[in-house]
């Protein structure tokens, strides 16, 4: 038989690569996998845990928050939770509740950290010891943290740590969590106590790679402490202070263990209340886990505000 | 996605998980139903804790003992800590739907379990071939548990309230144990002679955070003859004089005559250590208090005694009354059903047996002799064996609880959302106890509000 071949179709030459091109070459999503079967193997389990215990809890409650369950009976409702929710009068105290902790956390916990660092990174001698004293706090569980504040620090009678010093000084002593007017404050006292050796030690490590030549120009020009921090940390440092300011925002805007261990839930007259423990309360205490949903996704909405301030500000420092 | 858009997306993601995680972290289960070759198995909760080593024992005992009897029955205990006396772990089990076949609710839960759709209506299986002293529980209580003529759990503990105090206090103070406050006026008078002891010492003690401030708002307003829900219970119906002299009285003893101790903001948990410390003299609760007082805060029985609960110009007008009961979970099978009343029957309903076991619980200093529970009607057959046995067996001074007992002050349930309500006057509560300057008026009128809205929302 004869063996007949049929001529090849000269190709159309196509574009050659750009050398400069930064796009990867396309593969089929197989053959990546083929090609990495070990990593893809490891993402499955984190994948996995994401979807199981995130983001599809995150969907589901989304979903219920325009449900309503009575009898086993689910419903769609709408908007009618959030407009429920909205209407409670606990709404709008837990808001000014929680925007007036990040108000305070960012005056004192942000701040007091900064300088914390800028005086640590002053010393000569016994830095190590230091950055650790510092840090030690962090390692506390938050719970038994609170606990020490709540029972020793923050006892109202004369005992208390707090009262017997300010007793010592003799100046009027407080009812601190108590008191409506000293919650918001001992609770920030307590939560930068608890969280601030981590922030210190990342403005320190940015305060190292400022260059010493900086100092050095500045001291020359005659420059005091007060003003090389203004006008040379300061300067230099903002990139992370901005962004910390950030996470400081949406850290604190999820304030739930002070209320629910200081202040053993709403606090005197609702004035620990917080968003965070309102949703607590609604969902485990009220019955009302639709109604819980709503108020999850309204702070959704509100922190990823947040967060895209900080997602560009991410991008910016890429 | 580029890479600005997928942190976009992880932030967003992060942020919605820790926002929602709190509400939605539900994952449904199923319990063993199983039926196989003739046996049946059911879940039950409320097994004591490993640091409970007696009750567990006991519980244990009773298990080992009922299988026996029943050798077609399997009982599988769950014990999930603190899940059969904390509200917020008994919702998120319910909305889960982790609850076990057999399940422990307060008897102000039945609408959150309604609403679950997680319970099944047992009447038809409540009997007396499975609870041979069924006919004998009384019906109010039976009631508490029924909707629209369908019976959803059997009671098996009951309360209400009295002016608990401590007699050691009450002697120290040069106060007439024998003849505690029967008025408000008279409590007023009590405390401020407990408290000039000092050391730290309340002469009454009142709570005001974690719903317990609520409920006991409540029952305070029942010693004044109030609700707090109107007739059809579509409205708050405590701002008003009687909610007012409420606040009233506890603010005056407060900061008027500082006779409730420094600290406030107490929860159910927090008098009790106080009380077990012996830095109480009087608050308001069930005999069971007591009982929690010696077993779990190390206080001591023969300090403690009870009386009626005062009321605000002579006897009270009423007392709050409460309790507990089982549930079935929907989708059992009748054989399942009928194996868990009957666990029900032996462990809670039988004089002589479970809880009801007084030769077991004497020696072992449980308290025999308290009051209550009385879970069987006035006269009925269960009521008599089992206050037969208890005297038989009381190892309190039973002196002690004979006012308590003798000046029976008529019982209300509790409000209709009890627990939502309990959380909003909460606020009232720690207004009073922890504000010298805080408004009664406005207080009780924003608790109203609130009150309302929720009555609105759930109507």
């Amino acid at each position: 038989m004869a063996i007949t071949t049929v001529p090849e179709t000269p190709r159309k030459p196509g574009r050659p690569p750009s050398p400069y091109s930064t796009r990867p070459q396309r593969t089929s999503l197989g053959r990546k996998v083929r090609d990495n079967l070990t990593g893809h193997a490891f993402l499955i389990g984190a994948v996995l845990c994401f979807v199981v215990f995130s983001w599809y809890p995150m969907i589901r409650g989304i979903v219920m928050s325009f449900q309503r369950t009575r009898r086993g009976e689910t419903t769609w409702v709408g908007w009618d939770n959030y407009s429920r929710i909205i209407a409670d009068p606990s709404f709008w105290t837990a808001w000014q509740n929680t925007f007036y902790f990040t108000v305070l956390a960012l005056a004192l916990g942000y701040v007091v950290p900064f300088f914390v660092a800028v005086l640590l990174n002053e010393f000569r001698h016994g830095k190590g010891y230091l950055r650790i004293l510092v840090y030690l706090p962090v390692m506390l569980p938050p719970a038994s943290a609170l606990f020490l504040f709540k029972f020793y620090a923050y006892d109202p009678s004369e005992a208390g740590l707090f009262n017997a010093i300010l007793k010592a000084l003799h100046l009027p002593t407080s009812q601190w969590m108590q008191s409506p007017e000293m919650t918001m404050p001992a609770m920030v006292v307590a939560s930068t106590w608890m969280n601030m050796g981590g922030a210190v030690l990342i403005y320190l490590a940015s305060l190292q790679n400022i260059p010493g030549e900086l100092y050095e120009a500045a001291e020359l020009d005659g420059a005091g402490i007060w003003r090389r921090i203004v006008h040379v940390t300061i300067p230099q440092t903002r990139l992370i202070l901005a962004l910390l300011a950030m996470l400081q925002i949406v850290a604190t805007m999820q304030l739930f263990i002070e209320p629910l261990i200081l202040a053993n839930g709403a606090g005197a007259e609702d004035s620990a209340t917080s968003v965070a423990y309102l949703i607590y309360q609604h969902g485990f205490f009220q019955n009302d886990l639709n109604g819980a949903a709503a108020l999850g996704v309204i702070m959704l909405v509100v922190l990823a505000g947040f967060s895209a301030v900080y997602v560009r500000l991410t991008a910016k420092q890429d | 996605m580029s890479v600005p858009q997928y942190r976009k997306a992880a932030a967003v993601a992060l942020v919605a998980g820790l926002g929602l995680s709190l509400t939605a972290c539900s994952t449904k289960s199923d319990d063993s139903d199983s039926t196989a070759g003739g046996k049946v198995t059911i879940t039950v909760d409320c097994q004591p804790v490993g640091a409970q080593k007696e009750l567990l024992k006991n519980w244990n005992d009773d298990v080992a003992e009922f299988q026996k009897q029943n050798p077609d029955i399997t009982i599988k205990s769950v014990s999930v800590g603190e899940q059969c006396n904390n509200p917020p772990d008994f919702t998120a089990r319910l909305a889960g739907g982790t609850v076990t076949d057999v399940f422990y609710g307060y008897m102000t839960d039945l609408q959150q379990v309604l609403d679950s759709g997680q319970a099944m209506d047992i009447g038809q299986y409540a009997n007396k071939d499975t609870i041979p002293t069924w006919d004998s529980v009384d019906p109010a209580l039976k009631e508490v548990f029924t909707d629209a003529g369908k019976l959803y759990a059997v009671p098996v503990k009951n309360y209400s309230m009295g002016l608990v105090y401590n007699k050691v206090l009450f002697q120290q103070a040069g106060l007439d144990v024998n003849n505690p406050p029967k008025t408000w006026a008279e409590v007023r008078d009590a405390a401020k002679k407990i408290s000039a002891l000092g050391n730290g010492i309340a002469g009454y003690s009142e709570y005001s955070a974690g719903n317990t401030g609520g409920w006991h708002f409540t029952s305070l307003l029942y010693s004044q003859g109030g609700r707090v829900l109107t007739e059809d219970g579509k409205k708050a119906d405590f701002n008003n004089a009687m909610g007012k002299q409420v606040l009233q009285n506890l603010k005056d003893m407060r900061y008027g005559d500082n006779s409730m101790g420094a600290r406030q903001l107490l929860q159910w948990g927090d008098l009790l250590t106080n009380a077990g410390a012996g830095k109480v003299g009087m608050f308001i609760g069930a005999p069971d208090a007591t009982q929690a007082i010696v077993s779990q805060f190390q206080g001591k029985f023969q300090d403690w005694a009870m009386a009626p609960l005062p009321g605000q110009d002579g006897a009270a007008k009423g007392t709050l009354g409460g309790g507990e009961g089982y549930f079935f979970k929907k989708d059992l099978t009748p054989e399942q059903v009928k194996a868990g009343l009957k666990w029900i029957a032996y462990q809670k309903l039988t004089p002589g047996k479970g809880q009801f076991d007084y030769v077991r619980a004497k020696p072992q200093n449980y308290p025999v002799g308290l009051p209550q529970p009385l879970l069987f009607a006035n006269g009925s057959d269960a009521q008599k064996q089992e206050l037969e046995l208890r005297k038989a067996n009381a190892n309190v001074d039973t002196s002690n609880f004979a006012l308590f007992e003798a000046t029976p002050v008529p019982i209300k349930g509790e409000p209709r959302n009890a627990q939502a309500i309990y959380a909003v006057l909460d606020a009232a509560m720690s207004g009073v106890l922890t504000n010298p300057n805080s408004n009664i008026d406005a207080l009780l009128k924003t608790a109203e509000e609130k009150v309302n809205q929720l009555l609105t929302a759930e109507s």
